[in-house]
């Protein structure tokens, strides 16, 4: 309850809070107990956990398993050799890189938006937002559409780029903003409501103590977001490494040139070279499978975290 | 600024510094990366007239490519409305061995790209594939046609009602239906007058929310759909055709029509989690 400055009304609302906040932190899933009054009884039970089961058996379990066994069904050598492949290395190296510019970009992005709209308030605020959102819900075939109305030949920049021997469309560059645009709101989305529900009180503090601006974001800010800013992060990085539509539309598919590794699984597997293009996209699926375990590791962080600030901040935000 | 921390008033104080800084940065790159990029297509639509606008969203190909996107998201959200209320249902209320590797696993179509997704579904629905070899006896043909793209669209949205329901049901409060069961309602009826109308306003947010997804899908559907154009060619992918045919006016004008559909559906997805904030409040109270 560090900052809670409001005295008399805040010993009111915090009995009245307490009750509010308890279940919050209460450990997630299960309840303390479970009287048998509101329970199903056995066999409606034992028949919905097998309906659950047997729907992500068939949609998540199977196809993931799938990966993994197509790519390594003719043993670890066709396998290694398929990776390193020089067509299939250089996709490799080019996802790499293209994710190494995309996910700073959009995380010192993210920082700046949560700032702007968590500790401040101004008009158009909920405009803001909802622009921010917007490359969710473009599709991802669209997204790639007005990089070449942009900078295709035809586009509104394409004879001023040819006149100059800029290459962005079918080209690296391309690739880059197509995929800055389709991961554009991952910081920022898991940054916002983190922040927000951890109010300023902190930042104000450390200010009146006589720190600078600066100061203040790197030492009092930044450790408090620092697991959300990660979650963020391997959002982001998820998806830059994994798109596939908006890169499709803008990359020209040159082999060993603007290829990225979902691009090589296309080719590979329209070659009918199967093995070749699983093997290539179990890469992409352990991305995925590292990228859950670490999200699951940050919620339970985070989930502490944002417990112990909801606490604190609906102590000192009640409406009256 | 200690006078503006010694009244903590309700107007607007901007105690904290780099308002400016972080707003212009704000503005800036939303500008260049996302507004700019974006009103490229408005722009080019408006290169066409109306009659050449209205030929190309409506000619007989597009329709059919419409109907099947939209008609197969709607089912694909519906199976996941069902079977994603059940999957929540399970994970909140009960205990079973690998729950917690389950829970983590169903963000896997949110993780996993969706190249990988469609070639993994393909090869398991085809006719000699682990589940369409089963399958295939029965005369059910999954990949390759419009089934194929039902498969792959419940794939896609599958985390979206599952992870709105999910905190609603943790929420609930387990004492109204201790009070529902002691006033002698059986618990058919308390899933049905207690539970059930809390959960809802989440499974339509869910529901809305994975729709929005399927409607735009590209990467998972073409494997599986066989694109077949009339049958099974969804309406992302016609885009795509006619930009390979260098036809930029007529994709940029069904992508006008993918837009304005998805801003409704937007619009729809803010309406209705105002709605379900707002019938959680009135709840707890």
């Amino acid at each position: 309850m560090a900052g809670s400055g409001k005295s008399d009304m805040s010993a009111v609302i915090s009995t009245v809070a307490a009750v509010d906040v308890t279940p919050v932190s209460a450990p997630r899933g299960e309840p303390a107990y479970a009287p048998a009054a509101t329970l199903e009884p056995l066999w409606v039970r034992a028949l919905l956990i097998l309906i659950a089961f047997a729907f992500l058996m068939l949609f998540l379990f199977v196809p993931l398993i799938a990966v993994f066994y197509e790519g390594l069904r003719k043993g670890w050598d066709v396998y290694i050799s398929a990776i390193v492949e020089p067509d299939a290395w250089s996709a490799i190296k080019l996802t790499l890189l293209t994710a190494l510019i995309a996910v700073p970009l959009n995380l010192v992005f993210g920082v700046a938006a949560a700032w702007t709209i968590a500790k401040f308030e101004f008009r158009g605020k909920n405009v803001l937002l909802t622009l921010i959102d917007l490359p969710f819900s473009v599709s991802p075939v669209i997204s790639g559409l007005i990089y070449v109305l942009l900078f295709g030949l035809q586009g509104y920049f394409g004879p001023w780029l040819r006149a100059h021997d800029i290459k962005i469309l079918f080209a690296v560059p391309g690739i880059v903003l197509a995929t800055v645009f389709v991961t554009f709101p991952f910081v920022a989305r898991e940054l916002i409501p983190l922040m927000q529900s951890q109010g300023s009180e902190e930042e104000e503090a450390a200010l009146v103590l006589g720190a600078s601006g600066w100061r203040t974001f790197w030492h009092v800010t930044l450790p408090n977001i620092k697991w959300g800013l990660l979650y963020g992060v391997i959002l982001c990085n998820a998806r830059a490494m994994g798109e596939f539509g908006a890169v499709s539309v803008v990359s020209g598919h040159i082999r060993g040139e603007t290829n990225t590794i979902p691009l090589q699984v296309e080719i590979l597997y329209n070659e009918f070279n199967i093995v070749g293009a699983f093997a290539v996209a179990s890469l992409l699926a352990s991305l995925a499978l590292v990228t859950l375990a670490i999200k699951s590791f940050i919620e339970w962080r985070l989930h502490h975290q944002l417990t112990v600030h909801q606490a604190v901040y609906e102590l000192n935000h009640q409406p009256h | 600024m200690t006078v503006s921390l010694a009244i903590p008033s309700k107007a607007p104080q901007r105690v904290l510094p780099g308002f400016r800084l972080s707003l212009g940065f704000t503005l800036f790159y939303l500008t260049l990366i996302v507004l700019i990029p974006l009103s490229a297509i408005f722009l080019k639509t408006f290169t066409l007239t109306w009659a050449g606008f209205v030929d190309a969203v409506t000619s007989p190909r597009v329709m059919a490519s419409y109907r099947l996107t939209f008609g197969a998201s709607l089912l694909a959200a519906l199976v996941n409305v069902v079977f994603g209320g059940i999957v929540a249902w399970v994970l909140v209320r009960y205990k079973f061995p690998g729950k917690r590797i389950i829970d983590a696993l169903v963000d896997l179509p949110f993780a996993l790209p969706t190249a990988v997704a469609g070639i993994a579904l393909t090869t398991l629905y085809s006719a000699n594939g682990w589940i369409g070899r089963y399958l295939e006896p029965l005369g059910i043909k999954v990949a390759f046609t419009p089934l194929g793209v039902l498969v792959a669209l419940t794939f896609i949205g599958l985390p979206f009602v599952v992870r709105t329901v999910q905190p609603v049901l943790e929420d609930t409060e387990r004492e109204l239906e201790e009070a529902a069961a002691s006033l002698g309602a059986s618990r058919l009826q308390t899933f049905a007058r207690v539970i059930f109308p809390t959960v809802f306003p989440a499974l339509l947010t869910g529901f809305a929310l994975a729709f929005a997804r399927a409607t735009g899908e590209y990467g998972s559907v073409v494997f599986i759909a066989g694109n077949m154009p009339m049958v099974s060619e969804i309406t992302p992918l016609f885009i795509v055709t006619k930009l390979e045919q260098y036809d930029y006016a007529g994709a940029t004008a069904i992508a006008v029509v993918m837009l304005v559909v998805s801003f409704l559906l937007l619009l729809t997805i803010n309406l209705l989690q105002a709605w379900s904030r707002q019938r959680g409040r009135v709840g707890k109270v």
